[in-house]
């Protein structure tokens, strides 16, 4: 809590800036009009107008948040689509196209991280599968994947599988590897010592896996599942991109074909919001567990 | 049988057991689908076989240089299947085509590959690398001198770090134009906040006694900096680098969905998928992989070199 200041002062510092450089950014066009229009501009109205223009170069940050407000709340409650009207979330919402993102996002998580911890469970127990498959997984983390995102979707597409799962194939790809990584070297965290230990108790190899070595790794599991989630998100949303079915990538890659920079700015906040949440959730559960466990620091 | 088994080497005994789980599938389902499809007989034998090399190799030859050879083997393993299944089964190209193909079509278009590669890689991501970690060394400096700053930063850089930046492409190419100035631009914000949360922490990692030895050795900020505190803070320095690294190209690649002239690797992957040549998206993916790794692998190579000194880097 001893942060708490100055997390908000830079917060409110970064702010303050975006509302500065709203002005120089959007000027030109008011400056435009006002000659087209024979008027001379006075600087306050100039600042005015550039804090509420209607496709600004960047919108003024109440912009963004008005705009979230009108596509969530106001849509769903009043909007002729809504859910109040309709029973179903809107197609125009930011509701409806964020699930569509954090569906695919969570499924693929959940496939990745799954599959993840398997293969780091051999990797740790097969010494063959540790020397051929490990030096792949970490080259696997310095190359950009995400490049297989637009193919994968076209071809599963030509194949029929639409909707969710491409995406979520992705999303579980780019999961995957983070956590094997991680995996492995939490599954490895125990030293010799303690793994001499659990000989000396008669341990069997299920009981050194559940007691020590399962145990140790919780730390880098959370660690590698908040990088996981985020690359899940990142991958989810480059997927939306070629099949425009819904989704938060649909969003930003609509809103710049049709030049509406609030609404691109309101997808990326709600694509920052629901990143947010996600690794907060995790990073709730991280704490809650590591402290039951004892190994909070 | 128990003595049999008791005598098998451990390494083999794992292979045993899989080879005796898909016997014993492919038995069950005879009655049912006839005689097993000798191409995935073949594919399934080639498999086991590899896994039996690499784990005898493992099991025999303790030791790095091996452990590098049955790396290899399992990568050409994997393309070797890869060739044979698409060929055995008539793969149509438009979903999977084999690697010669793309090796084929690697070699025939070079050209294309190197202008791909100097508009994104070299025009993008490396001006928005340079850029971007280059300002946020420089403002770390600046955040070190205040600690009101530093801890306000640092929680607030290590959350937007997590957020899904790339999703500024549009606005970037709306700001910038089409050609890789708005890639930069992408890049710049992607790698900004890991690297200066990185080097953050690494300006701070020296020890307040050693701080003290350079304060009563009557040392400047430059002296203190320069001698004592960039060096130590090198490992993050390069921690930073190479998750940056890794970013660029990604960042770059990702942009160009949203909108780039008519070259560039992410232009050439989306356009090709929709004209379904994959041989050329699987060529692009495959250079976009070398091009990564070796970025990445300067980085470390240079660490190495810097901060031999690290524990991390020492003992190997």
């Amino acid at each position: 809590m001893r942060n708490l200041l100055p997390v908000l002062t830079v917060a409110l510092a970064l702010i303050a800036a975006w509302y500065v450089a709203v002005v120089p950014m959007n000027a030109q066009w008011e400056r435009d009009q006002a000659a087209r229009a024979g008027t001379e501009l006075a600087f306050g109205d100039l600042v005015a107008r550039t804090m509420a223009q209607d496709r600004p170069r960047l919108p003024a940050p109440h912009q963004v948040v008005a705009e979230l407000w009108e596509s969530t709340w106001v849509e769903e409650r009043h909007g002729r689509r809504g859910w109040w009207n309709t029973g179903s979330l809107s197609n125009r919402s930011l509701v409806w196209h964020g699930w569509v993102t954090l569906s695919a996002t969570m499924l693929g998580f959940l496939i990745g991280t799954g599959l993840g911890v398997l293969l780091a469970i051999g990797i740790v127990y097969n010494r063959a599968m540790d020397a051929s498959v490990m030096p792949w997984a970490i080259a696997s983390q310095t190359i950009p994947i995400i490049a297989l995102a637009p193919m994968i979707i076209v071809v599963l597409n030509s194949v029929g599988i639409t909707g969710l799962i491409p995406k979520s194939i992705i999303a579980a790809y780019l999961s995957f590897f983070p956590v094997v990584v991680g995996m492995v070297k939490g599954l490895r965290a125990p030293d010799a010592m303690q793994l001499d230990q659990m000989k000396t108790w008669n341990a069997s190899g299920v009981q050194g896996f559940l007691k020590l070595r399962l145990p140790s790794s919780m730390p880098y599991f959370f660690a590698s599942m908040k990088i996981g989630i985020a690359a899940a998100l990142v991958g989810t949303i480059v997927g939306e991109l070629p099949v425009q079915q819904g989704g938060l990538g649909v969003r930003l890659l609509s809103g710049s074909y049709y030049g509406q920079t609030v609404q691109i700015w309101a997808a990326l906040f709600g694509a920052a919001i629901l990143a947010a949440v996600l690794v907060g959730i995790i990073g709730w559960v991280q704490r809650t567990t590591l402290k039951r466990m004892g190994l909070a620091q | 049988m128990t003595a049999a088994w008791s005598a098998t080497p451990a390494w083999a005994r794992p292979i045993l057991v899989t080879a005796a789980l898909i016997a014993a599938v492919l038995a069950l389902r005879l009655p049912a689908a006839g005689a097993p499809d000798a191409r995935l007989l073949l594919l399934l034998a080639i498999w086991l076989g590899a896994w039996a090399v690499n784990a005898w190799l493992v099991a025999a030859y303790p030791g790095s240089r091996i452990r590098a050879l049955v790396a290899v083997l399992f990568g050409v393993t994997l393309i070797g299947l890869w060739e044979l299944a698409t060929r055995l089964y008539e793969v149509p190209r438009v979903i999977l085509p084999p690697p010669s193909m793309i090796g084929a079509r690697i070699m025939t278009s070079t050209d294309t590959l190197w202008t791909d590669v100097v508009q994104t890689f070299f025009k993008g991501a490396l001006s928005g690398f340079a850029i971007g970690t280059g300002a946020a060394i420089l403002f770390a400096l600046v955040v070190d001198r205040f600690d009101f700053l530093r801890r306000g930063l640092l929680p607030v850089g290590n959350f937007l770090a997590a957020l899904p930046i790339i999703g500024t492409a549009p606005i970037m190419v709306m700001w910038f134009g089409f050609d890789w100035p708005s890639k930069a631009a992408v890049v710049v914000a992607m790698v900004f906040f890991p690297m200066l949360v990185n080097t953050v922490q690494g300006l701070a990692a020296t020890e307040a006694m050693q701080r003290d030895l350079m304060r009563t050795y009557s040392a400047s900020w430059a002296q203190t900096l320069l001698t004592l505190r960039l060096p130590a803070a090198m490992p993050f320095i390069f921690n930073g680098l190479k998750i940056s690294a890794t970013l660029a190209l990604i960042g770059a690649i990702v942009a160009e969905f949203f909108g780039s002239p008519t070259r560039g690797m992410g232009f050439r992957i989306s356009t090709e998928v929709g004209r379904l040549q994959l041989d050329m998206v699987w060529a692009e993916i495959a250079v976009a992989a070398l091009v990564g790794s070796t970025f990445y692998g300067f980085w470390a190579l240079l660490e190495r070199r810097v901060t031999f000194w690290h524990p991390s880097q020492r003992g190997r």
